[in-house]
């Protein structure tokens, strides 16, 4: 190769500070297009996470597609049923995935060559996984709604599809930050994967996702009106089955009922405990 | 323009046992010169640069760039750094050209001033032919060049590079050393860690050797070498000598005025090592063998070279050195270490 001349010299050592805000978009913009890169030149993630809930759809609804009408409560089919069930599943496990990318830049060092350049701020490289996983997930939960409608299990409108999202997005949140923490807590990908599996399939079983709480003996029943998944689960039901006030009563749990409101409290609650749980552990591992 | 004071640094865990990294390091980089970190692999010169560049936190001592305490500080002396690690991870699915952008961004670089920058980088690193292809398959060389000119994006005017040129092909090695060269000219300070002799004797202007964690040795190569004094000998009186008469030689020269520090070198034939004052010292060296009836089978004369520098500081050879330590070190554990 023939080298050319160095172009330039080096930089003043003072340099004025531009403003944070611009910096931080800057940086967690860059970030998040790394990650959509990345899913565009390998969507295999994109297509099994879309794939396996449509398996579900599909099979469970074809398996229960013969029980007695009026089994479920508030009656209609049990597809209908399924449907709010699959879509919260499909939300939950993408945002479960989260930290998976952040443990692979973390073991293949490529996390340290963030960190050797001068970010304004560290939490954009939280920001930005929780930017991608965020729309990933909606993305993939749109491809299964679209399906479920096809297969003539309805379709939330106006409001109601409002009120899917905001249990989407507030579900995601809570999931992302638990995965993200767990990505810095654990030794590595192994683990981490570890987690994912054991955690995935017994928190859908363990909800009213498959089965309302009346099927369920008492003590799956508790399980499953504490588990996260069914405070998105129910509100989207609801929605799916049209009319709905805030103050309706969705869930009729052992330790008493709760309502649309109720469920999005908690959904709140929880995200916003768990991102303050894992700051600590994010400050310790990104200074 | 770097600046280590009183450097100490501990690894260790609950499980394994504890290693002193660095123990007491200074190290001094003048604003302007392109400096080498030499020594053996496992001496804590990657661990000096980590700290260096704000990646590690030293147990005690003081770290400034260009005045800018970099503990207090790490942000600042991030924008003032270039550092080009010694185990490049890249993001194997992205291009060269987008993980220069990335980084860019990571610097906030405006997009104008960025893909100027990168143009002209690709075109200084000759990197043209191959920095649109995925960065899964470029080989050593291309991604150390690579990382350099990543290093280089926000023009910082100090650039540490941690074995820039291990394992690398011969046109790489010398593209690079001929940018490191360029930037040194051109006013940027260069700091280099190497186990290459011939590397840091070829490009450094001042050398610090370096061993168990402290430096050892601080200088110009020439001053360094010069400091030895006298010239290396190696002798032999026969192809392959064996041990007593080796002994017998030895114990001849040492009587011979001029000659210092004899030395048998068991591996390699029994041949004798020596330092000589002057170069009269050889034909009377040659004088006394014939008359003890030996004659010179070969005699090979060198001036010191950094290597004796090393042997006279520690007793053994850099080549012996990472012998010794090349069992030892366990690669995955050191990932590990690093591993945030």
């Amino acid at each position: 190769m023939t080298p050319a001349s160095l172009p330039f010299s080096p930089m003043p050592v003072e340099m004025p500070e531009p403003s944070a805000f611009a910096e931080i978009s800057q940086e967690t913009l860059a970030l998040t297009r790394r990650l959509f890169l990345q899913l565009a030149r390998r969507p295999s993630t994109l297509v099994a996470g879309v794939l396996q809930p449509l398996i579900w759809l599909v099979l469970f609804g074809a398996l229960f597609a013969n029980a007695p009408s009026g089994l479920l409560p508030g009656g209609g089919s049990y597809g209908r049923f399924l449907g709010a069930g699959v879509i919260v599943f499909t939300a939950f496990s993408a945002a479960l995935n989260a930290g998976l990318p952040v443990m692979f830049d973390r073991e293949f060092g490529f996390l340290n060559r963030l960190l050797v350049a001068p970010l304004r701020s560290r939490s954009s490289i939280v920001l930005a996984s929780v930017i991608y996983i965020t729309s990933l997930s909606l993305v993939q939960c749109m491809a299964i709604m679209a399906t479920a409608a096809l297969l003539g299990y309805g379709w939330p409108g106006g409001a109601g599809l409002l009120l899917v999202l905001v249990c989407l997005l507030l579900l995601v949140f809570a999931v992302t930050a638990l995965s993200l923490g767990l990505a810095f807590a654990l030794p590595g990908h192994i683990e981490l994967i570890a987690v994912i599996f054991v955690t995935n399939l017994p928190l859908l079983f363990a909800s009213t996702a498959l089965a309302p709480l009346a099927f369920m003996p008492a003590w799956l029943g508790w399980l499953a009106a504490v588990n996260p998944l069914t405070f998105a689960i129910e509100p989207i039901r609801a929605a799916y089955r049209g009319d709905f006030t805030l103050n309706q009563v969705v869930l009729q749990a052992p330790y008493g009922d709760l309502s649309i409101a109720g469920c999005l409290t908690i959904l709140v609650v929880l995200a916003v405990v768990l991102f303050l749980a894992i700051r600590p552990l994010l400050d310790r591992k990104l200074t | 323009m770097i600046e280590l004071q009183s450097i100490s640094k501990r690894f260790g865990s609950r499980k394994g046992p504890v290693v002193r990294a660095l123990s007491q390091l200074n190290l001094s980089v003048p604003r302007g010169s392109l400096y080498g970190l030499l020594g053996p692999n496992g001496a804590g010169k990657t661990t000096s640069l980590r700290i260096l560049a704000t990646l590690l936190a030293p147990d005690s001592g003081t770290v400034r760039v260009a005045g800018v305490d970099a503990l207090a500080f790490p942000r600042r002396v991030r924008r003032l750094l270039g550092y080009v690690a010694q185990d490049v991870a890249i993001d194997k699915i992205l291009t060269g050209r987008e993980l220069l952008a990335l980084q860019s961004a990571l610097h906030h670089l405006p997009a104008g001033v960025a893909v100027e920058r990168i143009s002209s980088l690709i075109e200084l690193l000759g990197m043209a032919d191959w920095i649109d292809r995925r960065s899964g398959s470029y080989s050593g060389g291309m991604r150390r060049r690579l990382d350099l000119a990543a290093g280089l994006l926000h023009r910082p005017p100090v650039l540490v590079l941690d074995e820039p040129t291990v394992g690398l092909d011969i046109e790489s090695r010398s593209a690079i050393w001929q940018v490191l060269r360029q930037l040194r000219d051109q006013g940027t300070t260069v700091l280099l860690s190497s186990h290459y002799l011939e590397e840091v004797e070829a490009l450094a202007d001042r050398l610090a050797i370096i061993d168990a964690g402290r430096v050892i040795a601080e200088g110009t190569p020439t001053e360094l070498k010069s400091a030895l004094g006298g010239d290396r000998v190696t002798l032999r009186v026969r192809e392959f000598s064996d041990a007593v008469e080796a002994a017998r030689v030895e114990a001849l020269l040492q009587r011979c005025p001029g000659v210092r520090e004899v030395v048998i070198n068991s591996a390699q034939g029994h041949s004798l090592n020596l330092v000589i004052e002057h170069d009269g010292v050889i034909p009377q060296m040659r004088g006394m063998l014939a008359d003890a009836g030996l004659q010179v089978f070969a005699l090979a004369q060198s001036r010191p070279s950094l290597d004796d520098v090393y042997l006279q500081a520690t007793g053994r050879t850099l080549m012996d050195a990472e012998l010794s330590v090349a069992g030892q070190r366990d690669a995955k554990a050191e990932r590990k270490q690093q591993m945030r």
